[in-house]
């Protein structure tokens, strides 16, 4: 099978001299750095360890639904262990899962800055994301939440003796952190571009980054106070949302799902500029329609803030704002399908091989597809109330969220791998992984639409028998899943040491970050670049190849 | 600024170490690059600011209009003087801290420390009076959750001899008003401490000589957030305190 990966000669190929990663040596080099590259990686480090927290988990879940009945653990162990499941998930990875690590890398590199506007303010927001890592752990330990991820009212406030405050807690200040890189992005990308780098010649992953980081910016502000109105409730006992005082349950629905819908969007929209730095690269082709797919980052971002009471239909909303939220949950599926179309209008006619990345890429591309029209049958009232609350929904969501976003992160980390690291991961096991992941995932995900379509409900233990055999197809993809997300793991921490020296541009990329030494050096560039050619310009890629070697600084 | 200038320079002569202006941080081509993105992001921390208190905004203006009669007698509960006072008193201060701003932008030491110093004074006042007011509606039983009490709302008041006493069931809605009224106040009251507490910092370093050599950006952007934070209490005191006062 072709390939356009070209490896230096690895007889003679060494890491550059000088990098980001061996500048400055020890722990407090690193606890105190100002590099957004080394932040990034401070990020990756702690997301990794979160996120198989947050599997092991979604392993007891599923370990617990094999059998019908409630027999692994008592049903209020499977609550708690849900809802961290959900926290952690939603507010420890996904979150910043591809902004806090990629982005975090990439963002300066590709509008050639240095680094990103507020160096100082982006290590405060790692350490805030360490401090709601560490009190939703602690949370965990003494004894659990089992509000699930959703903090229902008055649930959460009245009903439950467990760690609501410590748990709501560690979500508020983790929100900090992703308000905090949200801005340094905005900023960055308004005031930090190099000459040249106009906003149509951005790459199209900056677009889709900054759309995110408006959602941030804006929509987390109200889930910090959503929550501390929750502890307020839970500690002194004000009512704003207790109906014995007078307040309303509802709007607490309201003000989380006012941040928690276009959470949906930030938790994909960076994972879909991703996608468009891959698609382009393996079919050596500019992105098909650059200017709608930039365009519609920010639609989606301007749609999402517009379509929150989809999640209440069945909580009492009155018909008419349930017919105008169900519009305007269709209509935000159009940019998402946009995307989609331009994607596959670029695979059209490209030369297109099928490195790692490009494979999870497509696996994002099925699965996103299925997640998000699966979301429009959700979006239609007849169907949401039969579907709400039941397994449908637990996949729709699944499959956005992992199939689409942890698909985008994995193949965004096996693409800039090289470049973060300086060293290539062995291909064969890497694909591997990739395939891996894409047949766990179908087989754990798949069978939840048709459960969910016959009435399984979901956050409950035991489940009628008639179930069972759907659900032990699940519980084995899981496994199956676990395994492709552990190879990662194990091979790109072996490549550390011996893999393959990576070069420079590997992919033979566009993007400026290809155009430096990898691993880059601490201040990204040695002279400011001036740009002048389009994003994704292959044309201009091999014209610079062929005049001077891509420039590999020793 | 001409430092665009010599990065063109430099990116044709290689390393050329020029002189560096001495706040510059290194990952900023210009000074006035690095102004702006500060100010920027001051503002954009600012429409977060704005989204969190309009959480709070927006119930506000939901359940007044459910228990528009509980909203009125509650806000009858409070002590105008002191809210009046205190608006004049935040006032004052932003007035204070323009003029902080406005001597370090004209290098002025001594006045810089001084309208440091009052604007900190002002602060420690508003802060005084609303805890004042706060351990009033503690006496008279007005705080959700911890110690309340209807007597007050279905018996006619002697200030407010028009009001009729509330019906059980709307008067217990004044808890909304009261519970709207503490996390409002309370989360207007933290960010004047937060302020307070950078603006001991400020003086300390301006006392050290810092910002009135020219760079002035944190002074600058701190004045937009204690703006930020009179403006807020100029809404919450009208919805808070006026505007249901003669119903
Ligand atoms: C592409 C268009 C999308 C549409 C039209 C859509 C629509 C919906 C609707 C209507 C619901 C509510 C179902 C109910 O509660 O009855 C829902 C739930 C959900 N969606 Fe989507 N969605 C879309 C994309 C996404 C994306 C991209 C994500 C995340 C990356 C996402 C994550 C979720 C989650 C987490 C829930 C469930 C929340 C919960 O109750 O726990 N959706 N979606
Ligand atoms: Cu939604």
């Amino acid at each position: 099978m072709s390939t356009i990966v070209s490896l230096p000669d690895q007889s003679t190929a060494t890491l550059p001299k000088v990098s980001y990663l061996n500048k400055e040596y020890g722990l407090k080099s690193w606890l105190l750095t100002g590099d957004h590259k080394r932040i990034a990686i401070l990020y990756l480090i702690s997301i990794t360890f979160f996120f198989f927290i947050g599997g092991a988990m979604a392993g007891l879940i599923r370990l617990e639904l094999l059998t019908p009945a409630s027999d692994l653990m008592a049903a209020d162990t499977y609550n708690k262990v849900f809802t961290m499941h959900g926290i952690i998930m939603v507010f420890l990875f996904l979150v910043p899962s591809v902004p806090a690590t990629i982005g975090n890398f990439l963002i300066p590199i590709m509008v050639g800055a240095k680094d990103l506007a507020f160096p100082k303010i982006n290590l405060l927001s790692w350490y805030l994301y360490i401090a709601g890592g560490i009190l939703l752990m602690t949370a965990l330990i003494s004894g659990g939440v089992d509000t699930g991820w959703t903090f229902t009212t008055p649930l959460s406030t009245h009903y439950l003796n467990t760690h609501v405050i410590t748990a709501g807690l560690a979500v508020f200040v983790a929100g900090f952190s992703s308000i905090f890189t949200g801005l340094n992005f905005i900023v960055t990308i308004h005031r930090m571009r190099a000459p040249g780098m106009t906003w149509f010649r951005l790459p199209l992953f900056v677009w889709s980054h900054y759309a995110a980081s408006i959602l941030m910016v804006l929509g987390t502000p109200v889930l910090a106070i959503t929550l501390v109105l929750v502890i307020l409730e839970r500690t002194i006992g004000i009512g704003v949302f207790d109906p014995a005082k007078g307040g309303d349950p509802l709007l607490f629905q309201h003000l989380f799902w006012f941040y928690s819908h276009p959470a949906v969007y930030i938790m994909i929209l960076p994972g879909m500029g991703v996608i468009s730095e891959v698609i382009s690269t393996f079919s050596r082709k500019r992105v098909f329609g650059y200017t709608a797919v930039a365009f519609s980052s920010v639609a989606i971002a301007v749609f999402g803030f517009f379509v929150w009471a989809h999640h209440m239909f069945i909580m009492g909303v009155s018909n008419y704002s349930a017919l105008v939220f169900s519009l305007l949950t269709m209509l935000v599926a159009v940019p998402s399908a946009i995307k989609i179309f331009n994607w596959a209008a670029t695979l059209y006619k490209g030369s297109i091989t099928f490195e790692t990345p490009m494979l999870y890429a497509f696996g994002f591309m099925g699965l996103f597809t299925i997640g998000g029209l699966t979301g429009v049958f959700l979006g239609s009232l007849g169907m949401d109330i039969h579907l709400t609350e039941t397994y449908f929904i637990v996949a729709h969501f699944h499959f956005v969220m992992v199939g689409g976003m942890l698909m985008a992160y994995l193949s965004g980390v096996h693409f800039w791998w090289p470049k973060m690291t300086g060293r290539m991961y062995p291909e064969g096991l890497s694909k591997l992984a990739a395939v891996t992941t894409f047949i766990g995932f179908i087989l754990t995900f798949f069978p939840q639409f048709i459960l969910g379509y016959l009435g399984m409900p979901r956050r409950y233990a035991a489940y009628p028998p008639e179930f069972q055999v759907l659900n032990v197809f699940s519980t084995a993809g899981a496994s199956v899943l676990g395994v492709g997300y552990l190879l990662p793991l194990l091979y790109l921490t072996w490549s550390l040491k011996y893999g393959a020296i990576a070069g420079a541009n590997p992919w033979q990329a566009t993007g400026l970050e290809w155009q430096i030494q990898s691993p880059p050096l601490t201040e990204n560039f040695v002279e400011t670049p001036i740009v002048t050619h389009e994003a994704y310009d292959y044309e201009w890629l091999a014209h610079k190849t062929e005049h001077d070697e891509v420039e590999t600084v020793g | 600024m001409d430092s665009h200038a010599l990065a063109a320079q430099t990116s044709e002569t290689g390393h050329i170490e020029h002189a560096h202006p001495p706040h510059l941080r290194h990952h900023f081509e210009t000074v006035e690059q690095q102004r702006e993105a500060a100010s920027f992001g001051m503002w954009l921390f600012l429409l977060t600011e704005i989204m969190f208190f309009g959480g709070l905004f927006c119930a506000y203006l939901i359940y007044r209009n459910w228990y528009y009669p509980a909203f009125v007698v509650g806000s009858h509960q409070l002590k105008i003087w002191a809210g009046t006072t205190n608006t004049g008193v935040l006032i004052g201060s932003s007035f204070t801290m323009a003029m902080a701003v406005y001597s370090s932008q004209v290098r002025n030491r001594a006045a810089l420390i001084g309208y440091l110093l009052l604007t900190i004074v002002l602060g420690t006042v508003f802060l005084g009076i609303k805890g004042y007011e706060w351990h009033d509606e503690w006496e008279h039983h007005h705080v959700p959750g911890l110690n309340f009490s209807v007597s007050d709302f279905v018996h006619t008041s002697a200030a407010y001899p028009e009001d009729k006493p509330l019906p059980l069931d709307m008067a217990e809605k004044t808890q909304v008003y009261f519970s709207l009224y503490f996390a409002m106040t309370g989360m207007h009251a933290l960010h004047m401490i937060i302020g307070v507490s950078l603006l001991i910092i400020l003086l300390a370093q301006a006392w050290g000589g810092a910002y009135t050599d020219g760079h002035m950006t944190t002074i600058e952007n701190f004045g937009l957030y204690w703006h930020f934070v009179d403006i807020i209490w100029i809404f919450l005191f009208p919805l808070l305190y006026l505007i249901s006062r003669h119903q």
